[in-house]
Order: structure tokens, then sequence, then C-alpha cells
């Protein structure tokens, strides 16, 4: 009697604790809650999050900020952010957050408009670059974000194997035709060199959809993934069929990676930098942030890479104006829907923001300034000397349209892709996009381009 | 009436906690789930602030959807490979094997099958992979051997999961039949034996029949277990490639979490669930039937 006495008491104990842990808010007004991502593969974030966090509170007495970083690749980092975010006793007050899911999460209600705030801050109005404060700003208007770096893509070379196939090192291509015959030339020259490298296959989600399929999509005459002037999916889509057709021309001919390689989950991860930096990848398509893996410190150290690696811009498909795409992403940080100090939180994203820290972030990253100020220290070109390059491509980037439906019409790319690299025929992959896409969206919301 | 509530009072305290405990990570968890398959609950987007009720939508969309099909069919497959047959045969024929041998060899054995089953799931799957990736250990040793390898995630695909899922999950069938073989009574198989029954007719006719409730037992926990098996396949192949190793919960998990589709996602878990007590019917049906 006795121990069952005891043991009763102790469940009740230990249920009670249970609940209080599942139900107590754990910040009050005085803590803020930062959120963001930490990895072996991004250091830099957590990093720089206890510096800002330092600055902040010693210059808010009484105020303090809890760091709440999340361990998980990029892939998985969105999902458990909007599961935090489902309660207000878990969801973040400042939130380090891709710009590409703005849209969504300002819809859920996941986010604070900040447009009140941002006007009385004079970075805002004089520093910031006006077409990168698209980033943080939703479909009603109204800005949610605060951008804190851009990047744009485009074309990594290995100046080693051009000089063995005899391609210029000033390498400038200006149709995929040119593209495509460069890879040819490296196959013929240098049988164990990779020719080209794109973003290809399941594991690689949706780098599939922006570096591969989108940066060949934006480059024809069909030009968009969705139409803003008229609100519509273009579905059927002649540039996602020819894009595809890219793609299938370089597996048949053996230019890219192997289908094995690009369905390999470890591939991308572990071998790509490697290879790059041992001359076996002829060029890639990919990130201006590549040079940050080879940085020391970086997932594979390379430090000639500065003279061994030229970049270009990806050329449209017949050279047609402006004769170079590419697109831009980038991170903001955010201040949460539910948040119980809006103004500390703010306060918090301005110190993280500032010039000083705003350069620090971009410098050890390699993004792309989103401040003039930032964007004029030299910091940045003498860390990594292509910044230069691809800043200048700001001018023509373009944004993915990051509607609430984009996940899953991308993910109909990937599916398409997939189905190529794996030998399917690009017609057949195209048509069965144009139905996944309807059925997403609904047939009405797409138009024939 | 007085009697009875004072019956109640009797059981009631002590049981309390686990029925709370139940009711709230387990009960709770299902209900819910099963609610949220009705509704277009999102991780983001208007649905996330304001869910609303579809009826049989999701249902209607996944019976019709080719993506469930093939998921559900590769599900079966997978749970007959790797459970049914592999762990449930490979255990069944170790324990045999193992039974009165030398303690040593016992030893040896068994502790290098239950290696792979303490092995934390992911770690066990980066293990498999380490073996079957185009340079890994298997590749190593056949070109030692002279002969070509390849890349056996991506050739056979399905094959290597379930060969992973066989691995890890065998020591568990094992140590049941183990224990189920050590209470059949010695004089049933000696007078089998007296009687001129070789070892095969004894094995079906004598000991099979005393361990078939073992069998039937193991082979549910077994079946249930690798219905939900995730981890091992996601490090393996992330369901590639093209799909071919996409089972339920792979897909459930992209519905909900990739694409935010929270309520096709407990959909799709609500079938999961569905599979498993077609297959838990079944094996409780065949322990009813008397031989």
């Amino acid at each position: 009697m006795l121990l069952r006495t005891v043991t009763t008491g102790l469940t009740v104990v230990a249920l009670g604790l249970t609940a209080a842990a599942c139900g107590a808010p754990a910040t009050d007004s005085k803590t803020i809650r930062v959120v963001y991502r930490n990895y072996s593969d991004f250091p830099q974030m957590d990093d720089f999050m206890k510096v800002v966090k330092k600055e902040f509170e010693a210059a808010n007495p009484g105020l303090t900020a809890q760091l709440n970083p999340i361990t998980s690749l990029d892939s998985d980092y969105l999902a458990k952010v909007q599961l935090m975010q489902r309660s207000p006793s878990t969801a973040p007050d400042v939130l380090f957050e891709d710009s590409y899911n703005v849209n969504a999460d300002a819809a859920a209600g996941y986010l604070l408009p900040l447009d009140d705030q941002l006007k009385n801050w004079p970075d805002w109005n004089e520093q910031f670059i006006d077409a990168t404060k698209q980033a943080g700003r939703a479909t009603d208007g109204k800005t949610y974000a605060v951008p804190m770096g851009t990047d744009t893509r485009g074309i990594w070379f290995n100046k080693t194997v051009f000089a063995k196939a005899g391609l210029p090192t000033d390498w400038h291509p200006t149709s995929w035709d040119e593209v495509l015959a460069a890879a040819r030339k490296i196959k013929q020259s240098q049988p164990d060199v990779e020719p080209m490298y794109m973003p290809l296959g399941k594991p690689s989600t949706e780098a599939v959809s922006m570096q591969t399929l989108e940066m060949l999509l934006y480059g024809t005459d069909t030009k968009d993934l969705y139409s803003e002037s008229d609100k519509k999916w273009v579905a059927p889509s002649k540039g996602m069929n020819d894009a595809l057709h890219f793609v299938s021309t370089a597996m048949t001919e053996h230019l890219a990676q192997t289908a094995a390689e690009a369905e390999d989950t470890q591939f991308a991860a572990t071998q790509m930098t490697t290879r790059m930096s041992k001359d076996k990848i002829g060029f890639m398509i990919d990130g201006g942030w590549y040079a940050r893996y080879w940085a020391p410190g970086g997932v594979s150290p390379w430090p000639e890479w500065t003279k061994t690696m030229g970049t270009t811009a990806f050329p449209t498909q017949h050279g047609q104006a402006p004769g170079k795409v590419t697109l831009s992403g980038g991170w903001t940080l955010a201040v949460g829907g539910s948040t119980g100090n809006a103004e500390a939180a703010f306060k918090f994203l301005t110190v993280a923001l500032n010039k000083k820290n705003s350069t620090d972030i971009d410098v050890n990253c390699s993004w792309l300034p989103v401040r003039k100020d930032v964007r004029a220290d030299p910091r940045l070109a003498e860390k990594d000397p292509t910044v230069p390059f691809w800043s200048d491509l700001v001018s023509i980037t373009r944004y993915r349209p990051t509607l609430p439906e984009y996940p899953q019409v991308s993910n109909a790319m990937q599916v398409a892709a997939d189905s190529v690299v794996n030998g399917g025929d690009p017609d057949q992959a195209t048509r069965k996009w144009v139905e996944d896409v309807q059925k997403v969206v609904g047939a009405d919301k797409t138009r024939n381009g | 009436m007085a009697r009875n509530g004072k019956r109640v009072l009797a059981w009631l305290p002590p049981m309390a906690p686990s029925v709370v405990l139940l009711g709230l990570f387990v009960v709770g968890p299902i209900a819910w789930c099963l609610y949220a398959a009705f509704t277009n609950t999102a991780l983001t987007g208007i649905a996330a602030r304001r869910p609303q009720f579809v009826g049989l939508d999701n249902f209607k969309n996944l019976f019709t959807s080719a993506d469930v099909g093939a998921s559900l069919w590769l599900t079966v497959l997978f749970v007959l490979g790797s459970a049914v047959v592999g762990q449930n045969g490979a255990g069944m024929l170790l324990a045999v094997f193992m039974q009165r041998r030398s303690r040593v060899l016992r030893g040896i054995v068994g502790t290098i099958v239950v290696a792979a089953w303490v092995l934390p799931e992911v770690v066990a799957a980066f293990a498999v992979y380490a073996f079957l990736n185009t340079n890994g250990t298997l590749n190593e040793v056949l070109g030692a051997l002279g002969l070509g390898g390849q890349n056996w995630l991506y050739t056979a695909p399905l094959f290597a999961v379930v060969l992973a899922n066989i691995w890890r999950g065998t020591a568990f069938s094992m140590l049941v039949y183990q224990a189920a073989l050590s209470e059949v009574p010695s004089d049933l198989t000696e007078a089998a034996e007296v009687d001129g029954a070789g070892p095969v007719r004894r094995f079906w006719h004598v000991v099979l029949p005393v361990i078939r409730r073992t069998v039937v037992t193991n082979l549910m926990l077994i079946t249930l277990q690798t219905l939900g098996v995730f981890a091992l396949i996601f490090v393996l192949t992330a369901g590639g490639p093209d799909n071919k190793t996409r089972t339920l919960p792979l897909l459930m998990y992209e519905q909900a979490f990739k694409f935010g589709q929270i309520g096709y996602g407990t959909a799709i878990a609500v079938v999961l669930l569905a599979l498993g007590a077609v297959f838990s019917l079944v094996y409780i049906r065949s322990l009813k039937t008397e031989v």
C-alpha cells in the first residue's frame, strides 16, 4: 500500500512537471527569443548572434536576448520553425527567415508588419537598397522582414580545366549552346573530368528548381514561372520544356554528374566542393556564396580558389536581352507575430542589421550586401574577390514567385527534373508537370506561355 | 452502488497517472490526427491561421493520387520483404541454428546480430550507406575480387533499404524465438525423434505448432515497427531515386513538412494506421483458428 501511494505520488509530481513544461510561456516581456539556424555547414550565424546579443543587452539594460539556435539542415529548418510558430509559447520574437517564406508566413499571422517602426529607422530610409526591400514585402504591400544579405547565381568555372580543354580562361558564354559546347570540349579533352554540375536529383530539393530549372526558364522567351501582371502561373510552358531538354541533353551526353551521383543523398554535401578543388569538375551553375565553403574553416578549405576559379553570368537561351540571367533569394530578420515585446524585438533587429554587424555577417557568409554603406566596404572584396561580380548581377536579378503554392509547384518541377535525370522523356515530363501544376493551383489560375 | 463506487476508488487512483499519460500523449495526438485529416490545416499560409473543415477532400485526393498508390504498394513490399520474410525468417533461422550450440558460438553470433539492433537508427543507416555507396565497403570487396561494383543505392534502392532493415531488425526476432524455443518441452521433440521424424519434420510438426502464438505476436510487432520506418530510408535514399523508395511515412513527411500540408499529411497517416490495422487483423485471426 505504501509503495503504491509513493509511486502514485511520484507519478503525479512527474505529470505536473510535464504539464508545466508544456504550458508555460518561455519568455516574458523582458526577454526576447531569437531563433536561427546553426549547423556545421553554417556556423556563422551562431557567432554573429552571440555578438549581437551582447551589444543589444549592453545598449538596453533590463532586456535579455535568449538565443535559440535550431540545429538542422537548411531543408529542415523551415518546417521546424513553422512548428514552433504554431504555438505562442514556443514562437520566436526575432526570427532568421528565408525571404522566400515571408509571404506565406505573413498570411499565417506568424510575422508582425514592421512598416510603422521602419518609418522611424533612418538606416532603412537612407541605406537599404530599394530593390532588396522587396525581399521582406508580402503581397499585401506591408513589409514583414528586413533583409540581411542577398545572393545571385551564375557559373563558377575551373580555369585549369578550361586551359587544358583549350577554352578561354575569361569565358563568357552567350547562349545555352555555347555552354553545352564548352562541356563537350571538356569531355573530349579530359574524360575523367565531369564537365558541368548543376543541382539535380531528389536530395537537392529546392536548388533543383531555383538554381537549375528557373535559371534556364527565366532565360527563355517564356520568361516567367508566375506572371505578376495577370496573376497566373505559366503552364503549359515552352520555356520549361526547353529547360528540361537542356537537362536531358546534359544527362544523355554525360556532360553533367551521373544520375547515381545526383540521387546520392550525401554527394552534394561531401564530394562536390572537394572535386571542384581537385580539378575534377569543369564548371558549375550555382550560387555566388560558394566561396564560403573554400574559406578557412569552411567545409573544404582551398586557399588557391581565387586563382583557379573564374565566374561568369549564366546566358539566356539564345542570347536574348539582357543576355544573362540570375535569381536571388536571401535571408532576413523578422519579428514574430505573437511577440510579447515588439519594441524590444525590433530594437534587436536594428542592432543586428546596423552597418557594422551587417558588414560582418555579409563578409562571413559571402552574402551580397543590401546596404549601400556596406557595399562600399573594402573588406567584402578583400575576403572574396568575386563579390563585385555577383553584386553587379543584382541589377538584373529575378525573385521566385513566393506564393503559398510555390513549394508544391517547385516540387512538381523537381519531380519533372528527376524523371529526366533518370532517363525520362523531357516532353512527357513537361506534360506531367503541367498536370501537376494545374492540380495544385487550379487550371483557371494558369495560362499558356 | 456504494460498493461499485468503492471498487472504482480502489482501481482508479493507481491507474489514473497512466490513463492521463496515455490520453495526453497517445490518444490525444491520434484524435487530433483524425480531426486534422478532415481539414486543410497547413504549416503556413492562410490555412495555418484559419484551417477549414474540408470533409472528405483529402481522402478523395489521396485515393485518386498515383503517388499514394505507388507509396502504398512500396510500403507493403517493404513490410513483406524486410519484416515478414526477412527479419522473421532470418531471426527464426538464427534461433534454430544456435539452439544447443556452444556458449561461445552463441555469444559471438548473438553479439554481432544484436549490435545492429542497439545502434540508433540514424547511425545504423549511415553504416549501411557506408557499406553500399559507390565508394563503399561492398564495392571495395567486389573490386578486390576482380568484380565490378555499382552504386547499389541507385541501381537497387528498394533492395538496399529492405536489406538495411533486415540487418537492423533481425536481432529482435532472434531473441524472441530463442526465448520461445527454449520453452518447447524437450520430451515432445524427443518423442518425435524416437518415432523417426527428421529435424525438418520435427520442426514443422512439433516445434512450430508449440511456438505458433509467439510467431504471430512477433510478426505483429515487427510489422507495426516496420510500417513506421522513416529515418533509415530517409538517410539512405531520401525516398529516391525517382521515388522508388518513397514509402508512406516518407510521403507523409514530404506532404506535411515539405509542402506544409498538415491536413493531407495526417490523412496519409490515417491510411498508414488503417494498413497497420489490416495487418493486425490478419494476424489476430490466424491466432484464433486452432490447428
